[in-house]
């Protein structure tokens, strides 16, 4: 009943919460609602806009997954998008004007963009256990850091060679991650971030490193008996989740938007958090959840009105979703918790 | 060095990190700070504009950050969830709000509005002389008095505070308000008095300093709002040397923006946690039985 219940619950919730943000917005949020469903499913340009937009926000909530599941708080999903998307213009660099295959200009700019996010998160670790950094403060003074170093690279070593506006060179529609029809915007990117959901899976759920890595989240100390090393599980779990988040930048910027410019980030790091939180920090949830957050994106473009008001609106229905996850898990249980103070 | 000009800039930095200090020795960490300060910001910035009165806006400014609190409190305090989840629940929140309130009752103004003006003699107004105040009061506070002592023992042995008869949520979730109340003022004067603006997320990580900036102070008032003008100093670099060269090297403007999270990371990496930090910080008080 309960197996039943609780998915349910989850999406009427949902809906509850998208409902109640319609409510502070418009007199009519059931039309609104309509509207947005419309805007996200309602026709091929709607269906591939929310799948360009599920794209970044589940690599890199499968990122936050990862460290959280460690016992990592890694909140710099968005420095590490970031950083990856410059590793990855670096690398394109050279070969804007080439004829490489499309293929290999993906392993180049993709492969430099995991480094460069798993640099980033791995460093926020290294502080941690060298330095007893707090990972929240630490990550959260990254993301401010790289976003200032993005503004210095599309302003310096990677502006356009115009030199006229703060971006990067356009990468050519040839070298970028193909499209499936020209019309829309939807890319192969799609297929990584499937790819990676079933990886994550299996990887966390199913093998040996990723056992070890959700009992190190779970209870460190039971861990250390056992001779796993919480210091090195932790700082794997940071560098495969700033890779993933990283990889998110690359795939933004090899098959979206094809130059880096001030604006790179749509907030996609952050917005990650509240995907896999409501996700549980279950990987396969993650795709849903990215899912209903996509929708929300992509379909607030049909709301008549408040346009701009896109992203506003999901902060504040992530915030309530989230919220009211937190307090229904916890009413819900049977305070039978020992207390961790004894 | 214009010593006035710092005070100013640095006083949001300094509010919010005193009340900081608060819930952070009575053992909560307040992630959402700087969603506290954003909604203290906006609220402020919106009374000032549309009821032309600064002293309003900014008891608004605090009473609003001083409900974002209270929410807060009520999930970390009271149904025991994860401070971290919660205070990110209420940065998104205060971020997605604001944004939507301030294009709702702003839209895109073709020109700024004008800003009604504290009263001030030189640098010193109404929140900066309250600010240099409450340095030694809060510090009074916490050292000095029966409640300071409670506040105190909850944030190290909370199980300890229970046996003597007070109750740790109710401390806890008083400390989280005070917090909550002094970041909505420093919010407030943020868009009433420094910037005399709003923009969207405009605290830009504010917040996050100020929690730092407790750990650099050493969980004492003192010695925080000491490092909180420390980091304001590097922040007003961004104003005074922007463009100007250094020993005859063009330095990026990026880099002056940045440098206050740089200073920031780099004295948490000298300095570390180390012993002075509560021992039952960022854990929650479940009773038992």
């Amino acid at each position: 009943m309960r197996r039943f219940l609780q998915p349910v619950a989850t999406v009427l919730g949902l809906i509850l919460a998208l409902g109640i943000t319609l409510a502070l917005l418009s007199p009519d949020p059931l039309g609104s609602m309509m509207r947005l469903a419309q805007g996200a499913f309602g026709d091929w340009l709607g269906i591939t806009r929310t799948l360009v937009k599920w794209t970044p926000l589940t690599l890199a909530g499968l990122g936050v997954v990862v460290a959280w599941r460690s016992g990592m708080y890694n909140i710099g999903g968005e420095g590490q998008f970031v950083v990856g998307g410059i590793f990855g213009a670096f690398m394109a660099r050279p070969f804007l004007h080439s004829t490489v295959p499309w293929w290999a200009m993906a392993t180049i700019v993709l492969g430099a963009a995991i480094v460069g996010g798993a640099l980033w998160g791995w460093l926020a670790a290294w502080l941690f256990h060298k330095r007893k950094v707090d990972v929240v403060i630490s990550t959260i003074l990254l993301n401010f850091i790289a976003i200032q170093g993005l503004a210095y690279f599309v302003t310096g070593p990677l502006m356009e060679t115009a030199h006229k506006l703060p971006q990067s060179d356009r990468i050519s529609s040839e070298l970028a991650l193909p499209k499936f029809n020209p019309a829309y915007d939807v890319h192969y990117g799609v297929f990584l971030a499937a790819i990676a959901i079933l990886l994550i899976y299996v990887y966390l759920q199913r093998s040996k490193p990723g056992f070890r890595l959700r009992l190190v989240g779970e209870n460190s100390r039971a861990t250390r008996a056992n001779w796993i090393e919480p210091e090195r599980t932790r700082s794997l779990a940071m560098a495969l989740s700033g890779g993933l988040c990283g990889l998110a930048g690359g795939v933004e910027y090899l098959g979206s938007t094809q130059q880096l410019g001030l604006g790179f980030s749509q907030n996609w790091g952050f917005l990650a958090i509240p995907v896999a939180l409501l996700a549980g920090l279950n990987p396969i949830l993650v795709g849903l959840s990215a899912l209903y957050f996509a929708a929300i994106l992509g379909g607030s473009k049909n709301l008549a009105g408040f346009t701009v008001d896109g992203t506003a609106i999901i902060y504040v229905v992530q915030a309530i979703a989230v919220l009211g996850l937190v307090a229904i898990k916890r009413l819900s249980r049977p305070q039978l918790r020992i207390s961790e103070n004894a | 060095m214009d010593w006035g000009f710092l005070l100013i800039l640095s006083t949001p930095l300094i509010l919010a990190a005193l009340g900081e200090v608060v819930g952070q020795k009575s053992g909560v960490l307040n992630i959402g700070l700087e969603g506290m300060m954003l909604m203290g910001a906006f609220a402020g910035y919106w009374v000032a504009i549309k009821g032309n009165s600064p002293y309003l806006a900014l008891a608004v400014g605090i009473g609003f950050g001083g409900v974002l609190a209270l929410i807060s409190a009520y999930f970390t305090v009271k149904l025991r969830s994860d401070q971290v989840v919660v205070g990110t629940a209420v940065n998104f929140l205060a971020l997605g709000l604001t944004g939507l309130g301030y294009r709702r009752a702003f839209g895109e103004p073709s020109q700024l509005p004008a800003m009604p003006e504290l009263a001030s003699i030189g640098p010193i107004d109404a929140v900066t002389a309250t600010t240099v105040l409450l340095i030694p009061l809060l510090w009074l506070a916490i050292n000095r008095t029966k409640w300071g002592l409670a506040l105190r023992a909850c944030g190290e042995y909370p199980k300890a505070v229970e046996a003597s008869g007070f109750s740790v949520n109710k401390i806890r979730m008083t400390a989280l308000l005070i917090g909550g109340l002094l970041a909505g003022l420093a919010g407030a004067y943020l868009s009433v008095g420094v910037a005399r603006s709003f923009a969207e997320g405009m605290t830009a990580g504010r917040g996050f300093l100020a929690i730092a900036l407790v750990t650099f102070g050493r969980w004492h008032p003192a010695w925080t709002a000491v490092a909180a003008l420390v980091l304001g100093y590097t922040q007003s670099l961004q104003y005074s040397l922007q463009g100007r060269p250094i020993f005859g090297v063009q330095v990026p403007s990026q880099l002056w923006l940045a440098l206050p999270y740089v200073v920031a990371l780099a004295v948490l990496v000298l300095v570390g946690s180390g012993s002075a930090s509560p021992g039952a910080l960022g854990r929650p008080y479940e009773k038992e039985g």
